[in-house]
Formats: C-alpha cells, structure tokens, sequence
C-alpha cells in the first residue's frame, strides 16, 4: 500500500484529505507543519506528500528544499495544496522541486487527477 | 413541467439532435430547462416549454434541446491515448506528404479537448500555419463559452497539469484564460453531427469522444458514420470508451479507429 503524508495545520483539511486519500487506497499520515513532517520522513519517507504552503514553524516551500536534500527526498512525489492560485506562485513551487499543484478548495476527483498527473495513483 | 411538455422536449431532442431523453425524468429535465428558462425570462420550465409549443419557436427550441446534449470533458482525457494519436498524425501514414494536416474536436463541449489537441501540437512545435483545429458543438452557447478559453479554478484543476497552467494560461478575475495565441489557433462552427459535414472537407484526425450512449441506436449510428466520412485515407478517429462503428476498424490504440474501406453515413 502506498503511503502519503498530510502535511496541514488544519485539522479540518488533514480529515477531508485523509479521507480522499483512504478511499484511493492510501496509508495515510499527517503532520501540522513542516517541522513535523520532515521529521516524519527521516523516520519513514512516503511515497506521496500532500502539502500545504503557508504553516506554523516551517512552510511548505522550506520544507520542499530541505526535503529534497536528504538522502531519498527525492523520491517522494510532491503536491502542493494550497489556498494560494497565483500562477507565480505555482511556478515558484514547480521551480521549488514540487510534482503537482493543488488549489484549495478540493474534492476527490481533483486530488485523484493530480496523483495520477504525479505519477502515484 | 406536466407530462405533455416533458414529451414535447423529448420528442424535439429525438427530432433535431438524435438525443434519447427520457420524459419520465421529471428533475433531469426541469434541472436542464430551469436555467433556459431564466435566462429567456420565463418564470418556469413549463412557461418556456408552452412558448415553443404555442409560437413554434425555433431558436427557443433549439436552445431547450443544447441544453439537454451532454456537456464536454475534461483537460487531456485519457491523456495518452491522446499523446499517441498526435504522434501518429506527424510520424504515421499519410504523414509528411505536403499536405495541411486537418484535426476536428467534434462535440467539444467547453473547449477542453479542443485546446487540448492545440496545448500538445504547441508543445511539440508542430503548431505551424499547415496544421488546422477546427472545433464544433451543437451547442451556440457552449461554443461561446469555449472561445472565451475562459476555465474556472475546479475546471483547470481536471486533467490538466499545473506546469502547463502556468505555461498556457494567464490570470483573470473568474478563473484561468488560456492564452491568446492559442485561442487563436481553433475555428470554430456549430456543427449538428446529425447532418452531412462533407463542407467541412476531410480530415487526418477527428477527437470526439462525447457519449455516444444517450443517443438513440440510429442517430449513433449516423453520427459516428458522418466522423467517419469526414477522414482522409489514413485518417485517425477516436472515440470515447466502448464505441465501435461496423465500418471502422481498431488502428493499434485503444479507442483509435480507422475506416476498414470506404465508409458511408448510415441513412
């Protein structure tokens, strides 16, 4: 089973997308920022990382750059999902090493599409 | 809207576009005709339905029956099956001898699939003066929509990749808008596919993959018979998932089809 990581300081957002993500027959982690979540790949680096941009601590664009610099973060297919849908600033994740972009708000069929666009479906 | 009325618009989607509507369908329907309804500034449904009833509108009639055709789909749908045939187009038979190479995005519903096909010959280099995008609907109001390349935030977000959004698309205050150059590449022309298109001339590739299963059997028939009759000698049509046509033969792809010999429209 394929794994992928939340990584949003919503709790909200971490519920809804775990959900999608169950029932496209992920396992499912979560973390409420950056810091977190790099700590949860040093330990276990997923397969998929679902993350948000703007977060407590670390940001997605930090954690994206040190992500990409450990031993096997470059595997892990990387979408952003965020509220920002300024085309500068899905360039800049796309520049940044990120694989998808996500605009919030999302349903399942957007999340599903940009996995399999990834290439993690 | 009372029993007559959903037989009414029944009966003109059979006449005028082949479609098979179901007049026992109560909320399809009023779903479908309410909005019409608004926007021609009747009260309901059934106001609007009684106008073409009582004043043999042509125009509200024709509107009723677009609203009732299936919409259009995603950004690259089955994406590769659609990177295949435009390699085909430039690598396949018939390729490279001189000639325009003519592609029609039939039934296009919002314009997805037809900026699709210009999106990738674009990427490719291939977008040259000698390539034509014609795309057609049956729908004056869907093609409206289409050449605006208007796509709101949910409708850029299926299908399409974020690194060609940010490479075919500009800002705009409803949305995303795809890029004046590339909106200036189509033709579009509404085309009922129930009629002959033989003044559209012949065609190397023909993308419609619209279902074709809430046709009735002979309207099917006829249109995918019309496709067919459009292609060159080497010419490629792809069709949605499951259709088949007795005159077209498989060309190596899923969902790709070839005229077995000289294939006539179905009467």
């Amino acid at each position: 089973m394929k794994t992928c990581l939340v990584v949003d300081d919503s709790r909200v957002i971490r519920k809804v997308a775990r959900r999608i993500l169950e029932d496209l027959g992920f396992a499912v982690a979560e973390a409420g920022d950056g810091a977190d979540a790099l700590a949860w790949c040093r330990t276990t680096m997923p397969d998929a990382v679902l993350l948000d941009w703007n977060m407590p601590v670390m940001n997605g664009i930090e954690f994206l750059r040190l992500l990409r610099a450990e031993p096997g973060g470059a595997a892990p297919k990387v979408i952003f999902c965020s509220v920002e849908n300024d085309l500068a600033r899905i360039r800049e994740a796309l520049d940044g090493g990120a694989d998808e972009y996500i605009m919030k708000p999302f349903d399942g069929d957007i999340v599903a599409s940009k996995l399999a666009m990834a290439g993690v479906a | 809207m009372n029993p007559r009325d959903r037989e009414l618009v029944a009966d003109l989607c059979a006449r005028r576009a082949g479609l098979r509507v179901d007049p026992e369908k109560a909320y399809l329907l009023e779903n479908r005709l309410a909005p019409v309804a608004r926007r021609e500034g009747y009260q309901s449904a059934h106001d609007l339905v009684a106008a073409i009833r009582d004043r043999d509108d042509d125009r509200l009639a024709w509107a009723a029956v677009e609203a009732m055709t299936p919409c259009g789909t995603d950004f690259f749908h089955d994406a590769a099956a659609l990177d295949a045939a435009v390699d085909d187009l430039f690598v396949g038979p018939g390729a490279g001898d001189g000639q325009p190479v003519r592609i029609w995005a039939a039934s296009c519903g919002g314009g997805q699939e037809a900026y699709s096909l210009a999106m990738l010959l674009h990427e490719r280099a291939v977008l040259t003066p000698d390539v034509e995008l014609f795309a057609t609907d049956l729908s004056e109001r869907r093609l409206e929509a289409a050449q605006a390349g208007l796509y709101s935030q949910f409708e850029v977000q299926r299908g399409l990749a974020a690194r060609r959004l940010v490479r075919h698309f500009e800002a705009h205050e409803a949305g995303f808008v795809l890029s004046p150059h590339l909106r200036r590449t189509l033709r579009w022309a509404r085309v009922n596919l129930l009629d002959d298109p033989e003044r559209h001339g012949k065609f190397d590739l023909i993308v419609c993959r619209q279902p074709f299963g809430g046709y009735l059997d002979a309207a099917r028939e006829r249109m995918i018979g019309h496709l067919a009759s459009a292609l060159k000698p080497h010419g490629r049509l792809m069709l949605g998932a499951g259709e088949t046509y007795p005159g077209l033969v498989e060309a190596g792809r899923p969902g790709l089809y070839r005229p077995a010999s000289r294939v006539r429209a179905a009467a």
